[in-house]
């Protein structure tokens, strides 16, 4: 019966773990010079301005984008598990459909909108609040736009099916024990979606560092995150060991998070529990 | 909140249909004119041949292989069950830049860049996860018992395979392969890297003149992906309803 499941572990060894592992170790052992100065070459990369700057960038990106899709995400999971008929099944298509929608097409919406001739800019210069465009993209505000909007379904998803699961009851006892709303929600709800909270925050957080589309075509030349440093040192410099070294960084944070992540959350929760 | 969820998609569409010479909101008129440059141009007509094309691989090889491991591995008892499965989600966690460098230098080892076939299985791996998961909740369903009672009446494993637990998932198994089929036609970055110029998909296109110019064709393409996921979508909502009113009879 087991063995059932060989060809998805030769599908996922032959054509992710090999191309992944070999990635690594040729490019590494095709390095020439002696591993003293591959060290040194390690070195100089890894604490280069270029690099350390991406890292920041990446890292703080990806906190804001994180914290802006809670804020935004909150409400509308929490909206979701108590909501029935027409206005809940809209929502439902409003976080449903642009999560199923190619990357590059939402970008590319976001794009139209905000330019300097996009909707937005238009809209306000005719209506004579502003008299010149406003930078909305090709700088950070675009990307984390851009950003959030591709990772709130993932959010949605998971504090939906955490916030599912809480008690209702709960709040019940807790109002006709004479609690506030506000405090039966701080003190009761709030505590119980945590778990829901913090696994959401982990799953935008590990995709965020690793973005590469929306950065590029929205992002400035001052957003320059960690997968764009490594599409660059191939596709500009053709840098195969640098590309490598980063990437193995990147992968080492990822996997890292997705341990703990793994032992806070019920790994179904990625596709909103059904 | 959902207006401003919704409203970059529904002005794309909108867009799509402008009569103008460039993007403008709103379009002073509307036209199909932008619709017939994307279905007119060889370059885009190639493109969206490709992308089904590879789509069609990616979506058959995930689902039959996916099937498999889904049923192996809700009727299997072993240990670290939890830990398989999180490995088994990993194409979707490793970020996919490095994902499409590292199939990018295998598939350059080989000489397969540019291969469709090669393509279509490198996003049957990307699309394995998600299979995997929607697979995993519809054999769920499935009792256990009905097989146990059709092989205690003498059935064999193939048989009771085909004539009991297929049927019985089939609905599970189309949205898997709805998702499945949508997850290679949306993905970008790994055929970016491995289309060559003879594989170009929709979104590798898209990328590519995104990169020049912000033209309005590009409206009429994403116009054209988003009516695409939006007919998987409900067409997977219609497979849902059936299979749910399906059990209700049942239970009747």
């Amino acid at each position: 019966m087991l063995l059932l499941m060989l060809p998805a572990w030769v599908m996922l060894v032959g054509l992710f773990l090999v191309p992944l592992v070999l990635f690594f170790v040729r490019t590494f052992s095709d390095f020439d010079g002696t591993s003293a100065e591959f060290l040194e070459q390690a070195r100089d990369l890894l604490f280069s301005q270029a690099y350390l700057t991406a890292l920041a960038t990446t890292n703080w990106i990806s906190l804001i984008v994180t914290v802006t899709v809670l804020l935004i995400g909150y409400p509308i999971a929490c909206y979701l598990t108590t909501a029935t008929g027409i206005g809940s099944r809209l929502v439902v298509l409003s976080i449903v459909l642009p999560y199923f929608t190619s990357i590059i097409v939402r970008t590319f919406s976001w794009m139209v909108l905000l330019g300097e001739h996009g909707l937005i800019n238009n809209t306000l210069i005719a209506a004579g609040i502003i008299p010149a465009p406003l930078p909305l993209m090709y700088n950070r505000l675009g990307v984390l736009i851009g950003m959030s909007y591709v990772l709130l379904p993932y959010m949605v998803l998971t504090l939906y099916a955490a916030m599912r699961a809480i008690d209702l009851s709960l709040l019940r006892a807790a109002s006709s024990l004479g609690a506030s709303g506000f405090y039966t929600f701080w003190r009761v709800y709030f505590p119980l979606s945590l778990p829901g909270v913090l696994s959401g925050a982990l799953i935008v957080y590990i995709l965020s560092i690793g973005f590469f589309i929306t950065p590029a075509l929205m992002g400035g030349q001052h957003d320059i995150m960690i997968a764009m440093l490594i599409d660059r040192a191939l596709e500009v410099a053709v840098d195969w060991p640098s590309a490598a070294l980063m990437s193995l960084t990147l992968l080492v944070v990822t996997m890292a998070l997705y341990a703990l992540y793994y032992r806070l959350t019920d790994i179904r929760r990625l596709i909103g529990a059904r | 909140m959902c207006v401003a969820l919704m409203a970059p998609i529904v002005i794309v569409v909108i867009l799509a249909f402008s009569g103008d010479g460039y993007l403008r909101f709103p379009p002073t008129s509307l036209s199909l004119q932008w619709f017939a440059r994307f279905l007119g141009n060889v370059q885009w007509q190639r493109a969206l041949l490709s992308s089904l094309l590879i789509g069609v691989v990616a979506c058959v090889v995930s689902t039959t292989v996916g099937f498999f491991a889904a049923y192996a591995f809700l009727r299997c008892e072993f240990r670290g069950k939890k830990l398989l499965l999180s490995l088994m989600i990993m194409p979707v966690i490793v970020p996919s830049i490095i994902t499409a460098i590292a199939m990018y230098y295998l598939a350059g080892k080989l000489g397969l860049i540019g291969n469709f076939v090669w393509l279509g299985l490198c996003h049957a791996v990307i699309a394995l996860p998600v299979v995997l998961l929607i697979l995993l909740s519809a054999l769920h369903a499935v009792d256990p018992n009905l097989e146990r009672a059709a092989l205690g009446l003498g059935g064999s494993r193939v048989r009771v395979f085909c004539r009991i637990v297929l049927p019985i998932a089939m609905p599970g198994v189309m949205s898997a392969a709805l998702f499945a089929f949508l997850a290679s036609f949306d993905e970008l970055l790994i055929s970016l890297f491995l289309a060559g110029v003879r594989a170009q998909t929709l979104p590798v296109r898209i990328w590519n003149s995104l990169n020049l110019q912000v033209e309005p064709t590009i409206a009429a393409v994403s116009a054209f992906l988003i009516a695409m996921t939006a007919l998987i979508l409900a067409a997977e909502a219609i497979l849902r309803q059936r299979q749910t009113q399906r059990r209700r009879q049942t239970a009747i």
